[in-house]
């Protein structure tokens, strides 16, 4: 249940971004989550679901999940290509000689605020 | 205690229902009574502003106008960029900034449970605590057991129970660093919770992650679990005295793992009957130069930068 302590995170930065930013409960939160991060994204928004009520600034807040595909760099094709694993081959050469380059994100983008 | 907003008993609502606005947003009240209003019985299928008294620190005034307009929603937008471990990895640069200036090497050892980490463990405190100055962080949910194991090897070790937890975080490990007080130039060895999935998340400030994958498990693990093999520096194999006995590949099993992070580096070894033990010793021993000389560059700048203060 790693989902559980990255929502307990996110919480945590609503409640110092309230302190710092001068705002008492967030509406909605946008959060970036890449297809090959080591989040699942479903987990995620269960787990806010069951503990916003935890904290007076999340309690009310909506979480809005932005999937972002997984990138990669390969280097035979020289171009860059969408992967969903990070075992995949090029799916236009076949290759294997790729670099990932993105989909690894975990990343709290936005906040809706009042 | 308000529910909403965190503010004292105190406090005021006056519940200013502004029914004449648009909200562009939803809210939905869909439990009981979200104030923590008990003796409060009417329901709330609207938005409303709720305003608070001085005590309860909580202004609208705050608002982007510097003032509260009734029927003007202080909604807005905030951007944060915020990594979503950024709480861990705060934690894991002060540890990796305290391991750089003792010239401390930390290596995060992740597997699953049973691929004998502790035995491997236990073999080479015993055979590197004369060589160099040796330390253990051990992480397991309960029991202090593998502690106790690696204590016995006459190397100081510190237990840290995760309780429910999957995985070490970087503020366990801060302070457990601060009971262990390691002489500068160590070997500091993290043992992570048997677990291929978590950890691999989970900066703890350490120079490199050593997944280690005995030969007793499946060869596909590496595609099963391709995050920590993807974080991972250094793959052991461990258990290779039993492969006359078994039907692993190793060459699929270095395919598989190589697929999902090409720069993997792969040591095999048995931690039962020594084989591969000095290429591991070997390995760490070439991390602990890296980070020393890292070091040494650093003082060196340092000195230098200091000198100057001495021309002219």
């Amino acid at each position: 249940m790693h989902e559980m302590s990255l929502t307990e995170g996110i919480i945590r930065v609503l409640e110092e971004q309230a302190a710092s930013q001068g705002f008492a409960k967030v509406k909605t939160v946008w959060v970036e989550i890449g297809d090959l991060s080591t989040v699942d994204a479903d987990s995620l928004a269960f787990c806010f679901e069951a503990i916003r009520n935890s904290s007076p600034v999340a309690a009310e807040a909506r979480m809005e999940i932005v999937r972002l595909p997984g990138q990669a760099w390969c280097m035979d094709c020289a171009k860059p290509v969408k992967i969903s694993q990070r075992y995949d081959s090029c799916p236009l050469c076949g290759g294997e000689s790729l670099q990932m380059t993105g989909g690894d994100e975990m990343r709290i983008k936005e906040l809706e605020v009042e | 205690m308000c529910t909403v907003c965190g503010c004292g008993e105190g406090h005021v609502h006056s519940h200013d229902h502004d029914h004449d606005h648009d909200h562009d947003h939803d809210h939905h009240h869909d439990h009981d009574h979200p104030h923590g209003y008990d003796r409060d019985p009417h329901d709330h299928g609207h938005d409303h502003h709720h305003e608070h008294a001085e005590g309860g620190d909580l202004h609208y005034g705050k608002g982007p106008a510097g003032a509260h307009v009734p029927g003007l929603s202080q909604a807005r937008m905030v951007k944060i960029e915020q990594d979503i471990l950024g709480y861990n990895n705060r934690y894991a640069d002060q540890n990796r900034a305290a391991f750089a200036e003792a010239s401390i090497l930390a290596l995060n050892l992740v597997s699953s449970p049973g691929s004998g980490k502790t035995t491997l463990l236990c073999r080479t405190a015993t055979d590197l605590k004369d060589r160099l100055p040796v330390a253990v962080i051990e992480g397991d949910q309960q029991t202090s057991f593998d502690a106790d194991r690696i204590r016995s090897t006459g190397v100081p070790a510190i237990q840290v129970n995760t309780g429910k937890g999957c995985h070490l975080d970087a503020h366990m490990v801060g302070h457990a660093l601060e009971s262990l007080a390691l002489p500068e130039q160590s070997v500091l060895f993290i043992e992570n919770v048997g677990n291929l999935v978590c950890p691999a998340g989970f900066d703890l400030g350490e120079a490199a992650k050593v997944v280690i994958l005995s030969v007793t498990e499946g060869e596909d693990k590496p595609l099963k679990y391709p995050d920590m093999f993807a974080a991972a520096r250094l793959m052991i194999l461990n258990k290779v005295d039993l492969l006359p006995h078994l039907s692993f590949d190793v060459e699929r099993c270095v395919a598989f793992a190589r697929k999902v992070n090409p720069n993997i580096e792969l040591i095999k070894l048995s931690a039962t009957s020594g084989e591969g033990l000095e290429d591991w010793y070997g390995w760490i021993n070439a991390r602990r130069q890296e980070q020393i000389k890292t070091r040494v560059a650093a003082l060196e700048a340092q000195l230098a930068a200091a000198r100057k203060g001495l021309e002219g």
